[in-house]
């Protein structure tokens, strides 16, 4: 007869000696596979008497379950003892830089341009585009500059060759071509699809785009962003010009009342003609809007020529509305700061860095524009 | 153009300040550019008379004075040599800043003697740039009296007008709307023609192609020499210059009534005769400012009988100049067409003056006002005797009647202003009122129709007063006002952004060289005019704008620019040769790191692309290699296209060839896209999302590897795998490209995942046998790709 409290002190020594996973699945064949030590006096069981079955099997049984339990005990351990140096081993320096990442930016013209629309699009405005290279009939003749009159010098005009015909194209001076293009009644040129055209009255539009004038210095670059207005209707006046712009100015500058001053002011192409001030502080580095007592002109505008709308088809009598004319890389300088015009064209990384929007910056009504 | 409030009040009776007639321009619509007043800075010094002056016991070229000041009797040291007993001049205390020396005084021994202040000098005071002296003054003035009115020094308004507006350039138009706008009274205007002696001896000719008409006269026996003091005075504060009475007096006339004049001496017009006519051939004219100027036959000149004598309207000539040894002298006043007159201008590069007013239109009914105005004040300054009024020509019809209903006024102003003072407002602009028709003055060109009375009422009653009206609702399309091609723009935008791309806003314009590397560069393309020779040529694309970017920052230290811009590309000068490009730029210098990359960054800008085009909704294109434009690497760039003949997009690394022309460091890797050319997606305005069909069964994956011809797209095989059976097979993914040792010659090694998803059941082992034959059939009709055993 096996010494069973002999046998269950050798198992256990065994297995609290192993270290490793394998010397401890060895110790538990040994002991409770098919052939181990318990596992043969567990078989001998059967063959006892039923009395000494009674004596026998509790401390066999016992025996089997304080040696599973010590295995699953210490392999426990063990396991805990592993993954602890595994994990101790897979250590990093975590004070290191994660790989170097570009940050992307929205230039902040089109910021400006996409803050513009925002509360153009609320006020109904929808957007009309036009060509970059226009003639001299969308851009001056059309808008009521007289042949040879003295406001087309005023326009610094880039001017391309004259072709067989004489005619010379140009680049647009303002986007006020795209009015015509759209007032323009009975037009259907062969254009492509983003070039707009003939509207029918009420016509509710902005003209986003570039522009183009021969001068260069920290307010002006030969190249610069407009943004025009125009709303044609039957009783729109001068009242609803200075509604909208005084609305705009409000939103687009995010506060509540900004002081704003009209002034009668000539454009050949609006009759009465009007230039908008802004109540600003100019004192610092940067102009305050909303505050201080100086004014800053910050939009031309006014009530659309008659002749402008003859030249298009409609009737003066009939229709009437206003059209206005924004700088959208000076409003841009106005609201974030920028300092010289000519930096918005310059690409300058570190620039378009600092000045530049998150893609995530898109206005929005909830989280206000900018 | 500038003038003084004093000179102002010649014309307009009134109490108004300084800062009120400013304000009550800009609201008449007249931009008051700056006010400069020379008076401002001169607020601590007074009047001061000297009782004593003695020599200083120290120094030979000081006098110690005793003077009567605001301060009381000071004791004073001066070094000027005519510092006297009994003269009447200028004080500074101490403690005042001297704008002249740029010294603040102290109570400082000078050589001994305490100076308790300073007597000062016309340039001390910056009202003049050199003195003799320290200034003597009217012994009438009081001690303490304020400096600058002792001076005169008055504050000088100077004001931009707008083109339609000449009457503006002349104080008494200014003074006519001022009045109109309540600010007081304007003062009638009292000059009396002068009785023709005798008949004018010069004749005149016009050829009114030239000069529609010219007036003029001779006087005789006068006396030329300077101006009188306030003559001088005035002309000094609005800038300029006086040169001799009779010439002053044309100046004087221009600035003050918009009426130029030029006065010859008579006795070097030769053959007796004044003719305006356009230029002959080879004419030239020496002008007043002694340059000589070729005369071409658009340029109006004056002649007599020995040719050209002065250009028309613009600049009188040296020869027959007012000097002060004239005694006859005959005057001209004319009308010069506007638009000759500045062409003239142009061509001479002159901007005188008198061709800035009749460049803008100087009121033809001036014209012999004008001439008697200027009588008037040659006889009182110079005596002599006047001949008769000569007029040769006709000039331009008067503004006709306009028909004016007043409701007009609300209609288009929105102002609700009453029919009297509708008419009182254009009474006193000087528009004749009679009943329904509006009669514009003869200096109001620019008022052609009812828009424009509105204008005059508008202003008048001030745009303060407009009432702020809402729009009315308009109808709106409901989902948002952006076309699908705008809305793709500013998504352009703002995925680039988020890819860590920088948004570039570039030149439409650039150097015609570089445009021709790039395809462009076309002669109709070329500005007549650029700003700049390298900014001279509409750009066939914005690459060469970009690279020239990229190499602008890495020769500042920033080598890893990634930029993009949207913009206008241009194939030639119509409209419909205008395109959008969405283009971007990779300079893949990535800065130092430890953790180390190691993949192709062309794949990166790849990925870029496929990103941008799936967020602007585009179909799935086709890659086609060996076919880019000359400016591309060509092992190294490709083309995205739909169909056969649609190119999407380009891109690739650049051509060193390219770089090397833009002086820029290579590798630059970019990509073109064509916005125009990504068609419009199929199920247009569904909002819906097609059905999501997830099935409950495992995916499982069967790696491939293909053998294929060495040139053979490796990208090629996707396709007709996912095309083996569209239902089961969920993706295919290229995980390796190998050639070398157990790949034969010419041939490479495409290891492809193909992920299959069960649909209804589980797939037999023999279903996926089937499976993989026909993938295995697939690739090897498409490409002749066979399993590598």
């Amino acid at each position: 007869m096996t010494d069973l409290s002999q046998l269950e002190a050798d198992l256990s020594a065994r297995v609290a000696a192993v270290q490793d996973l394998a010397a401890l699945e060895a110790v538990r064949v040994e002991a409770l596979g098919k052939t181990g030590s318990i596992s043969e006096l567990l078989k001998t069981l059967g063959r006892l008497s039923p009395d000494e079955r009674r004596e026998q099997g509790p401390k066999i049984n016992g025996l089997r379950d304080a040696v599973t339990l010590a295995i699953a005990a210490r392999k426990d351990h063990l396991e805990t003892a592993a993954l602890d140096a595994r994990l101790a081993a897979e250590r990093v320096d975590l004070s290191l830089p994660p790989p170097p990442e570009r940050r992307g930016r929205v230039h902040p013209t089109m910021q400006v341009m996409d803050e513009m629309i925002a509360v153009f699009a609320d006020l109904g405005f929808s957007l009309a585009e036009g060509p970059d290279i226009e003639d001299d009939f969308h851009n001056f003749t059309a808008l009521n500059f007289p042949p040879r009159h003295p406001a087309r010098e005023m326009h610094d005009t880039f001017w391309l060759p004259e072709d067989e015909a004489g005619q010379r194209k140009l680049l647009r001076t303002h986007t006020s071509p795209v009015q015509i293009r759209v007032m323009q009644q009975g037009q259907n040129h062969k254009l492509p699809g983003w070039i707009a055209t003939s509207q029918s009255p009420p016509i509710r539009i902005i003209v986003p785009g570039r522009t183009y004038r021969s001068d260069s210095d920290a307010t002006h670059t030969p190249m610069f962003h407009q943004l025009e207005g125009l709303v044609i209707d039957r009783n729109i006046h001068m009242g609803h010009l200075k509604w909208t712009l005084d609305t705009f100015i409000s939103r687009y500058f995010e506060t509540p009342v900004v002081e704003t001053r009209f002034r009668p002011h000539h454009f050949p192409f609006t009759e009465p003609s009007a230039e908008m001030d802004v109540k600003c502080d100019r004192s610092g580095r940067d102009v305050k809007i909303g505050q201080g007592d100086d004014w800053l002109e910050i939009v031309g505008c006014g009530m659309v020529h008659p002749n402008v709308l003859a030249n298009c088809g409609l009737d003066p009598d009939e229709w009437q509305g206003f059209a206005f004319g924004f700088g959208v890389d000076r409003l841009g300088t106005l609201k974030y700061g920028m300092p010289d015009l000519r930096d918005m064209f310059a690409s300058d990384v570190r620039w378009l860095e600092h000045y530049g929007f998150s893609a995530f910056q898109a206005p929005n009504p909830a989280t206000g524009l900018s | 153009m500038k003038f003084t409030l004093s000179w102002l009040k010649e014309h307009l009776d009134t109490t108004a300040t300084v800062g009120e007639v400013v304000a009550a321009m800009t609201m008449a619509g007249l931009e008051v550019e700056h006010v400069a007043d020379p008076g401002a800075k001169l607020a601590a010094f007074t009047v001061a008379k000297i009782v004593e002056a003695h020599q200083h016991p120290n120094a030979d070229r000081l006098r110690v004075c005793q003077v009567d000041t605001i301060d009381g009797r000071q004791e004073i040291v001066c070094g000027a040599p005519n510092a006297r007993a009994g003269l009447t001049t200028i004080y500074a205390p101490i403690g005042a800043y001297v704008p002249g020396s740029g010294v603040t005084l102290e109570a400082r021994p000078v050589r001994g003697v305490i100076s308790n202040g300073m007597l000062c000098s016309a340039r001390e005071l910056e009202v003049a740039e050199e003195s003799d002296g320290i200034l003597e003054l009217d012994d009438g003035l009081a001690v303490g009296a304020n400096a600058a009115e002792a001076l005169g020094l008055e504050a000088v308004i100077d004001f931009e007008v707008t083109p339609n507006r000449p009457d503006w350039l002349g104080v008494r138009g200014i003074a006519r709307d001022l009045a109109a706008a309540g600010l007081g009274t304007l003062k009638p205007d009292t000059t009396a023609p002068a009785t023709g002696a005798f008949p004018c001896p010069i004749a005149i000719k016009v050829d009114g192609d030239a000069c529609p008409v010219f007036a003029g006269r001779l006087i005789r026996g006068v006396k030329n020499g300077p101006s009188p003091a306030w003559l001088q005075q005035r002309l000094i504060s609005v800038g300029l210059r006086p040169i001799n009475a009779l010439v002053d007096v044309t100046n004087l006339i221009s600035v003050d009534r918009c009426r130029p004049l030029h006065v010859y001496d008579a006795g070097k017009i030769a053959g007796g005769v004044i003719e305006a006519r356009l230029a002959r051939d080879g004419e030239t004219v020496e002008a007043l400012d002694g340059k000589t100027y070729p005369a071409g036959p658009e340029i109006c000149v004056i002649a007599d009988r020995s040719g050209a004598i002065g250009l028309g309207g613009v600049m009188g000539g040296v020869s027959t100049g007012c000097s002060e040894a004239t005694t006859e002298v005959f005057v001209e006043s004319a009308w010069f067409d506007p638009i000759r007159t500045a062409q003239t201008g142009r061509a001479t590069g002159i901007a005188s003056d008198a061709q800035y007013r009749f460049a803008r239109g100087v009121d033809p009914a001036s014209l012999v006002p004008g001439l008697e105005l200027a009588t008037a004040l040659i006889l009182q300054l110079c005596g002599g005797e006047a001949s008769e009024v000569r007029v040769a020509g006709q000039a331009p019809a008067p503004p006709t009647a306009i028909a004016f209903d007043r409701a007009y006024v609300k209609k288009l102003s929105g102002l609700d202003v009453g029919l009297a003072r509708i008419d009182e407002i254009l009474t006193r602009l000087g528009f004749k009122v009679d009943g329904a028709h509006v009669t514009p003055p003869s200096w109001r060109r620019d008022v052609g129709g009812k828009a424009d009375l509105v204008e005059e009422v508008a202003r008048i009653e001030g745009f303060d007063n407009l009432p702020e009206t809402p729009l009315p609702p308009i109808a709106r399309p409901a989902g948002g006002v952006l076309t699908l091609r705008q809305r793709r723009m500013r998504d352009a935008r703002r995925a680039l952004a988020a890819r860590g791309y920088a948004e570039a806003l570039t030149w439409s314009f650039m150097r015609r060289e570089w445009a021709a590397l790039f395809g462009g560069g076309d002669a109709k393309l070329v500005l007549s005019n650029p700003i700049a020779s390298d900014l001279d040529t509409m750009r066939p694309t914005a690459l060469g704008n970009l690279v020239d970017a990229a190499a602008r920052n890495a020769r500042k230290g920033f080598a890893d620019a990634a930029l993009f811009e949207v913009g206008p590309n241009f194939r030639g000068d119509e409209p419909g040769d205008q395109w959008t490009a969405i283009t971007a730029l990779l300079a893949p210098h990535a800065p130092k790191s430890w953790i180390k990359g190691g993949t192709d960054p062309l794949f990166a800008l790849k990925g870029d692309l496929l990103a941008l085009l799936d967020e602007l909704g585009a179909p799935g294109l086709q890659v086609v290699q060996g076919q880019n434009a000359a400016w591309w690497h060509p092992g190294r760039s490709a083309r995205l296209q739909l169909g056969p003949k649609v190119v999407v997009a380009e891109f690739g690394e650049l051509h060193p060839r390219i770089l090397k022309a833009l002086d820029a460091d290579g590798p630059i890797l970019a990509f073109e896209l064509n916005l125009d050319a990504i068609p419009e997606p199929k199920r247009k305005g569904v909002k819906t999302k097609p059905a999501l069909d997830l099935s409950p069964l495992m995916p499982l994956s069967r790696d491939f590897a293909f053998l294929v011809a060495a040139d053979t797209p490796g990208g090629d095989l996707v396709r007709p795998i996912l095309g083996a059976d569209k239902a089961l097979i969920a993706d295919a993914r290229i995980f390796d490209v190998y050639q070398g040792q157990g790949v034969p010659d010419g041939m490479k090694s495409v290891a492809v995942e193909v992920v299959v998803q069960p649909r209804e059941k589980t797939l037999t082992e023999g279903e996926i046998e089937a499976l993989s034959g026909r993938i295995v059939a697939a690739a090897s009709k498409a490409v002749g790709a066979k399993l590598r055993s």
